[in-house]
């Protein structure tokens, strides 16, 4: 089991333009991580950060998109996994940081924790590479690699909390930050 | 059916031509009984237009919402249950997070010529005070004149970055 914030950090140190669609405690982390006006955090409801990742993956093939989902997150939005390998954007990285329990609200476990495996049921669906990590340093190892893979690509990440970071939903969901996303965008 | 009555009716061509006119090139589409075979087949075979197939509505607001951002202009095609299915990602992605998520509803089984809140369907009735109660903007695509709402609905959206509701009162011809 990896701490999710020494996880994210390793993905950090390997960020070379990328666009990343943090979720929930993963976002909370990752713009104290890897500050960037390519964070895209305006997810709006819980499920949806894959659905929004693919959304910029279509719009903009040229550039490389990393999708940080949450386990609980994904389990509201199953569906997205047939929808991701059906559309197969060559440019999709979909991460799912899974830690066994909505952390969030409350760190109540999500369902079937542990008895299933989100790795199997993305190669299921058909994503066409599939990867899980529960080692720090095997990710450290290998992250560079899948990042420069074809996708859509799927990672598990099993982790556990780590260090605290502080909460603030107002500056994930800002209407400013997205804007400021946009206009990034454009710029390159 | 009578020639009056066909002649009355909105018809699927114009609706497209009225889509490309507003710039969309992305559509994003759970099947519809209403809009499936004038609109979503012929879409899927058209080289204009990218469709992307959901397994459910809510990951279609986010999806156009994404594309929104990368400067593309997307439609979600559903059906009413759909929307109703879809409130609070309409709520939290689209409205709250003021994305012009542009939708295209089929009303399965609306009376024709009858208003949707006069319908004897109970989930009909209520889509359009639903939207109300959400502030999103709605416009009912029913009869032959209504395709030339489409255009201005989809600019003004974009304008006001805010969702616009299409609602389809019937299949096109």
């Amino acid at each position: 089991m990896m701490k999710r914030d020494e996880c994210l950090k390793v993905l950090a140190r390997h960020r070379a333009g990328e666009i990343v669609v943090p979720v929930y405690k993963a976002a909370q982390e990752w713009i104290h991580i890897s500050p960037s006006d390519l964070n895209y955090t305006f997810t709006g409801a819980m499920g949806q950060g894959s659905s929004h990742a693919l959304g910029l993956a279509l719009g903009r093939p040229d550039r490389r998109v990393i999708a940080l989902d949450g386990d609980g997150s994904l389990l509201m939005n199953l569906g997205t996994l047939v929808t991701i390998a059906t559309a197969a954007p060559k440019n999709l990285i979909h991460c799912v940081c899974e830690n066994g329990t909505y952390e969030t609200n409350g760190a109540v476990p999500v369902p079937g924790a542990g008895r299933f495996s989100f790795t199997a049921l993305a190669r299921a669906t058909g994503y066409p590479r599939t990867y899980e990590f529960s080692d720090l340093e095997d990710w450290e190892r290998e992250v560079g690699r899948i990042l420069k893979e074809e996708g859509p690509i799927f990672v598990t990440l099993k982790v556990e909390p780590g260090e605290l970071y502080p909460e603030d939903f107002r500056r994930l969901y800002s209407i400013e930050y997205r804007e400021a996303f946009r206009q990034a965008l454009q710029r390159g | 059916m009578g020639d009056v009555e066909t002649k009355d009716r909105i018809r699927a061509a114009d609706i497209v031509k009225e889509l490309k006119r507003a710039g969309i090139r992305f559509v994003i589409a759970v099947p519809d009984r209403t809009t499936s075979e004038r609109l979503l087949k012929p879409m899927l075979r058209d080289p204009d237009f990218t469709v992307v197939q959901v397994c459910k509505e809510d990951e279609g607001v986010s999806i156009c919402s994404g594309l929104h951002c990368t400067g593309h202009r997307a439609l979600l095609l559903i059906q009413y249950t759909g929307l109703l299915d879809s409130i609070n990602a309409l709520r939290g992605v689209a409205v709250e997070g003021q994305n012009p998520v542009c939708m295209m509803v089929g009303l399965l089984g609306k009376e024709p010529g009858v208003p949707p809140t006069g319908s004897k369907r109970y989930g009909l009735r209520i889509v359009e005070p639903i939207l109300d109660a959400m502030g999103i903007d709605h416009d009912l695509i029913e009869s032959f004149g209504d395709a030339a709402k489409i255009a201005p609905a989809i600019e003004d959206a974009y304008a006001r970055s805010q969702p616009v509701v299409l609602l389809i009162g019937r299949e096109p011809v």
